[in-house]
């Protein structure tokens, strides 16, 4: 058996960020099952651990580097198996990896502030809320996206790992010294999702039934303040959990200890994204490709669009703008392989089954979605070829194998609206 | 029975013909297995061949051919449900049966003590 090192490692070696800077190990191209499996104890120098980083290991888990962290994989289960758990029950996920953000008012309004940046409706956050954003450049890409909470008396935002220091550097140089960027290095992130999601949390704080989908609020956890918001990356109703770092473990135990929560790694964390149609950055997004393009357009508040009450004023806006009123000239779509052979990240899409032709687009997520039982996927195509239930073909071994444009998500959501 | 340093186990049976499948080292190390694609029967392979595709939840990985030879069965079970390379790997989850020339072919491929040394 011999792996295409890339296609091997797959998810291991990832770049999950398209901010310029690389984040997976190197040399890893034409690494054999082999060579992988002697990789873990010997690639880790220099990672940043988490707080939760010796329960992993006491679970089992497979540690991987990601983004610059040493960051669980999988557990001895599996990923198509903590995929279908996290789907029927609940999972508890680690992503204390990511960066979380305060912003204070230092003589100027955060939300105002930070709308100089993204083309989200901040100013209209209501406290207690929270909402999807991205960061734009002045050629109208992705910088990276990212949530937004309205915490009362300040901004608290959550954004991937491998964009942090740079969103944080953006930030400062935008907002600071009116508005006050602090990076929080000593808080853990946990996720809980999944349908058992609500009753297990509730067992340690009953408010959190209240809460509906991206509502936040803070709540005693264990003896420890969290910063609960009800959100998730997965497509189910679910929690996650911003806690006092010395706080992570006990609280990642308790909620272990219910036996409906089992650990969940970064494996089927793509995967359940993949399938509730969310985007992953360095991949699905990137600082070419615009909100419009991505299918991210109900982001951009009805305010920061033309004719609205504060109507453009973010990087890039001539362009986002042209493309709200006019159609982006490609979009992102769900694409559903006919056949059962998965089509992943970099394959290339095209309009007939004929060679010759050039090809029209690329898949930028894809893989075998074990709820869907089937293989998934998701790249941008011509705005004429994006209508669900157009046929195209991807490039596979040689061979051009059909697959058709479908409505994302490919799985019903679980959010409690 | 023999291992390559690919993973493939060789199991040599009547009329010059070699069953080959993944070791269970292997698929432990893919984790689900969720495609299969296997070669046509009467097709002649040379030693490296790419001869089957196997795509777990995480990646996508070739078999090479271990011999010069020609295909005489496959596996269809194991397209039907690729589960069953998890659960059996080296007993009813083969892949192929190739027919070679001379099963002294097989002569440089690690025999069971070595490969464990191999794995670890």
């Amino acid at each position: 058996m011999t792996g295409d090192g890339d296609r091997y490692n797959g998810f291991e070696t990832r770049e999950i960020c398209g901010c310029g800077v690389a984040h997976g190990p190197e040399g890893h191209s034409g690494a054999s099952a082999q060579q992988q499996a002697q990789m873990p104890e010997d690639d880790t120098g220099g990672l940043a651990r988490t707080p939760l980083h010796a329960l992993h290991l006491e679970l089992g888990a497979k540690m991987v580097p990601f983004a610059g962290y040493e960051m669980p994989v999988q557990y001895p289960s599996g990923v198509k198996t903590e995929h279908l758990h996290t789907r029927s029950r609940a999972g508890l996920f680690d992503v204390s990896h990511m960066g979380q953000v305060v912003l204070r008012d230092r003589g100027a309004d955060p939300a105002e502030a930070l709308e100089r940046l993204v083309p989200a409706d901040i100013r209209g956050l209501g406290e207690g809320r929270q909402r999807y954003a991205v960061f734009t450049n002045e050629e109208g890409g992705i910088e990276d996206d990212l949530m937004v909470a309205n915490r009362g008396d300040h901004l608290f935002l959550v954004v991937n790992a491998a964009c942090k220091e740079a969103d944080v550097a953006r930030l400062r140089a935008a907002l600071e010294p009116q508005v006050s960027v602090k990076a929080l290095d000593n808080r853990a992130l946990l996720a809980l999702q999944g349908p058992a999601a609500e009753a297990v949390l509730a067992d340690l704080a009953p408010e959190v039934r209240d809460m509906r989908f991206m509502d936040v609020a803070t709540v005693a956890l264990d003896g420890a303040e969290a910063w609960v918001s009800r959100s998730g990356y997965t497509g189910e109703d679910g929690f996650e959990i911003s806690v006092p770092e010395a706080a992570a473990e006990g609280l990642a135990r308790r909620l272990l200890a219910h036996d409906d929560v089992a650990p969940i790694g970064l494996g089927a964390r793509d995967s359940l994204r993949l399938e509730a149609g969310l985007c992953l950055y360095g991949h699905d997004l990137d600082p070419a490709t615009s909100p419009v393009e991505a299918a991210l357009s109900w982001s951009i508040g009805k305010a920061r669009r033309a004719n609205g009450a504060r109507a453009g004023g973010f990087p890039g806006d001539a362009r986002i703008l042209r493309e709200l009123s006019e159609a982006a000239p490609r979009m992102r779509v769900g694409l559903k392989p006919e056949g059962r052979a998965p089509m992943r990240e970099g394959v290339e899409l095209f309009a007939a089954e004929e060679d010759g032709a050039t090809a029209v687009g690329h898949i930028t997520s894809g893989g075998f979605g074990p709820s869907v039982e089937g293989p998934v996927a998701m790249g941008y195509v011509p705005a004429a070829m994006a209508a669900p239930g157009t046929r195209l073909w991807g490039a596979l071994r040689g061979k051009r194998l059909p697959l058709e444009v479908v409505r994302l998500p490919f799985v019903p959501p679980g959010f409690k609206r | 029975m023999k291992f390559t340093e690919e993973h493939e186990w060789l199991r040599p049976e009547e009329d010059n013909i070699v069953t080959v499948g993944i070791t269970a080292h292997a698929a432990e190390q893919l984790g689900d297995v969720v495609f299969v694609e296997l070669p046509d029967v009467g097709t002649t392979v040379s030693k490296d061949d790419e001869v089957v595709v196997i795509e777990s939840v995480k990646a996508a990985s070739d078999i090479l051919a271990p011999v010069d030879g020609e295909i005489v069965e496959v596996n269809d079970a194991i397209v039907d449900d690729p589960s069953k390379v998890n659960d059996d790997p080296e007993g009813d989850a083969w892949f192929f049966k190739v027919q070679v020339e001379d099963l002294s072919t097989l002569d440089e491929y690690m025999d069971e003590a070595a490969y464990k040394d191999f794995i670890g």
